[in-house]
């Protein structure tokens, strides 16, 4: 079986904009007062849901015949400007149609929790193990949540601002020279 | 006759009550493992019955380090992601940074950026095949087409200096015109290659002791591939015709005809024949583009991040000024949010962004395909020899720097 390209052709910015429109209807139909925002970011449709109802809006979407979103593309998180919460980021696809999406929920630092999206992709498995260990969101139900990429020891979650890169002591360097 | 046969049942039984498995620690820096990668199996004789990998052993925080470097010194980062084919990360990203800044880049340069892509995309099949051939215990096809890489890197290094870890380009295009030698290089390599290719083939493709070496070994069935997020040769092998450069086409990819081969089992041989024939496509596109290539500038007109011709910078004050803000990484960036992805060697490698408008990303993460499909490797080793495992994970193509980002 060999596939041309010239037989495809990339969703256009109007059809993404009908998505966007399509799925908020329909979240809001099955979610009522759970979707925070609909927006489109450049290319991507993004909602922001949140946190309790963020497995159910995942399982949803996953399940829903006309979305379709079976591909988790990615899973990371974030943590806000403002320092006070973190984030975690769902990239899904639905290759038929080829559609992307993103959604984002938001917690409050001191307590990071939500449900694992495992048992709907065992692919989140890492991926959650990965945002684990660098914010510190802990993933209810998840099978084997320790770190990744880190040491065990390690007793911080490095990606939060809160641990700068460079060590902040530094005398030798005028920083105010170089806009930082 | 009866009577053996149900001896022999007893005493297997017996056996099988009595099992005990052994413990073997294969990496972290085990030859046969090509990188740096541990797993700790839980062997019944040759089988192995579980797996554990450990991983992160060349962690070198990328993503911390990206939210303090000014936007163009993050390219040296990404070549070090998936270093068999740096250009690709190195475009990708570029890619990323315009799409936040909304730009056009000239058709020219697009072209230019799709015969590196897909030179590396060569290269990086062309390691992957041939330590598979390897594994299976043929050096020949190894020792004959790893020149050719080698002819690649040479093509790299007369555009950029660099061979392995590129930082080839620019933010919006290239620096330069092409030099006529690269040309003849490249010209040389697309008259050349396919024989090497035709060469290479006839010695693993149909071969008998490679078939029977490969085929249903490590399979994974579509559905299983896409659950665990698998893109990339190794999707394509399991039978999705998923491909980036199809889906979504980037720098001007929807202008070329080339085909998307895909397998039906996702064993080893088909991980192995998708990539051989991703080969010859990729020839293909580098011929289309080579004949289709517009005239035009090799840049955007992006000033904040594109160094100015030298004579400028000495002659012209405005020059100057950036010239030096470009150098000190004082560029004003956008606001936004994006996500964009690029057909890497081994899958789709995203990038997504989020600027707040300072000198460096607020977040920057990388949607490295290693990492996501490494995952399923114990389930795909569950019940396979040993030196079946071997083959399967270099037939996978798990690259250390990619995985441990």
């Amino acid at each position: 079986m060999r596939l041309k390209v010239s037989d495809l052709k990339s969703q256009n910015l109007k059809s993404i904009m009908e998505l966007l429109n399509q799925v908020n209807e329909k979240l809001n139909a099955n979610f009522a007062g759970q979707v925070v925002s609909a927006e489109m970011l450049y290319d991507f449709p993004v909602f922001t849901i949140k946190t309790e109802a963020m497995h159910d809006v995942l399982k949803f979407l996953k399940e829903d015949a006309e979305l379709n979103f079976h591909f988790l593309t990615d899973l990371t998180g974030m943590q806000t400007a403002d320092e006070k919460q973190l984030g975690v980021i769902y990239h899904l696809h639905n290759m038929p149609k080829n559609l992307r999406i993103r959604l984002k929920t938001f917690m409050d630092i001191n307590k990071p929790e939500l449900p694992t999206a495992t048992d709907l992709w065992p692919a989140a498995n890492w991926m959650e193990r990965e945002t684990y260990d660098f914010f510190g969101v802990r993933f209810k139900g998840h099978p084997n949540l320790k770190r990744i990429l880190n040491v065990d020891e390690m007793d911080i979650f490095p990606m939060r601002k809160e641990y700068p890169l460079e060590d902040q002591e530094r005398t030798d360097k005028d920083n105010s020279m170089f806009g930082r | 006759m009866e009577m053996s046969k149900e001896t022999n049942d007893t005493v297997n039984k017996e056996v099988f009550e009595e099992k005990e498995y052994s413990t073997l620690n294969l990496g972290p820096t085990h030859p046969a493992t090509h990188g740096i990668f541990q797993n700790v199996l839980k062997m019944d004789g040759e089988i192995i019955h579980e797996a554990t990998p450990t991983i992160g052993y060349i962690h070198r925080a990328f993503e911390k380090l990206a939210e303090r470097r000014p936007y163009a010194q993050i390219t040296p980062i990404t070549d070090r992601l998936n270093y068999c084919s740096s250009p690709i990360n190195n475009m990708g990203w570029y890619m990323t940074v315009e799409k936040l800044l909304k730009a056009e880049i000239p058709k020219r340069a697009q072209y230019h950026r799709v015969i590196i892509m897909e030179l590396s995309r060569i290269a990086d099949h062309i390691i992957c095949n041939s330590v598979i051939g390897v594994d299976t215990g043929a050096m020949t096809g190894f020792l004959y087409i790893f020149q050719w890489r080698e002819k690649i890197y040479e093509i790299f290094e007369e555009i950029c200096g660099a061979r392995l870890t590129t930082n080839i380009g620019r933010i919006g295009g290239f620096d330069s015109e092409w030099k006529k030698s690269t040309w003849d290089k490249i010209n040389a390599f697309i008259a050349e290659f396919p024989k090497a290719l035709t060469e290479f083939s006839n010695l693993l493709e149909r071969n008998k002791i490679f078939m029977d070496r490969t085929i249903n070994c490590g399979p994974i069935s579509a559905e299983m591939a896409l659950s665990y997020s698998f893109t990339g040769p190794n999707l394509r092998a399991a039978g999705i015709d998923y491909d980036v450069r199809v889906m979504n086409p980037y720098s001007s990819y929807e202008d070329f005809t080339f085909t998307v081969p895909v397998g039906t089992s996702g064993d080893t041989y088909d991980r192995f024949m998708v990539r051989q024939h991703e080969m010859w496509q990729s020839l293909e596109i580098i011929k289309q583009a080579i004949k289709k290539m517009p005239e035009g500038p090799m840049h955007a007109d992006l000033p904040d991040f594109f160094l100015p011709p030298k004579e400028q910078v000495y002659n012209n004050m405005e020059a100057l000024i950036y010239h030096f803000k470009i150098v000190m990484g004082e560029t004003d960036i956008p606001k936004g949010e994006v996500y964009h992805c690029v057909e890497g060697g081994n899958g789709e490698l995203g990038f997504y962004l989020i600027s707040d408008g300072g000198r460096t990303p607020f977040r920057l993460h990388f949607r490295r395909p290693c990492f996501i499909y490494y995952q399923a490797y114990p389930e795909m080793i569950k019940g396979i020899m040993l030196s079946d495992a071997i083959l399967t994970m270099s037939s996978m193509n798990v690259i250390a720097g990619e995985l441990d980002a």
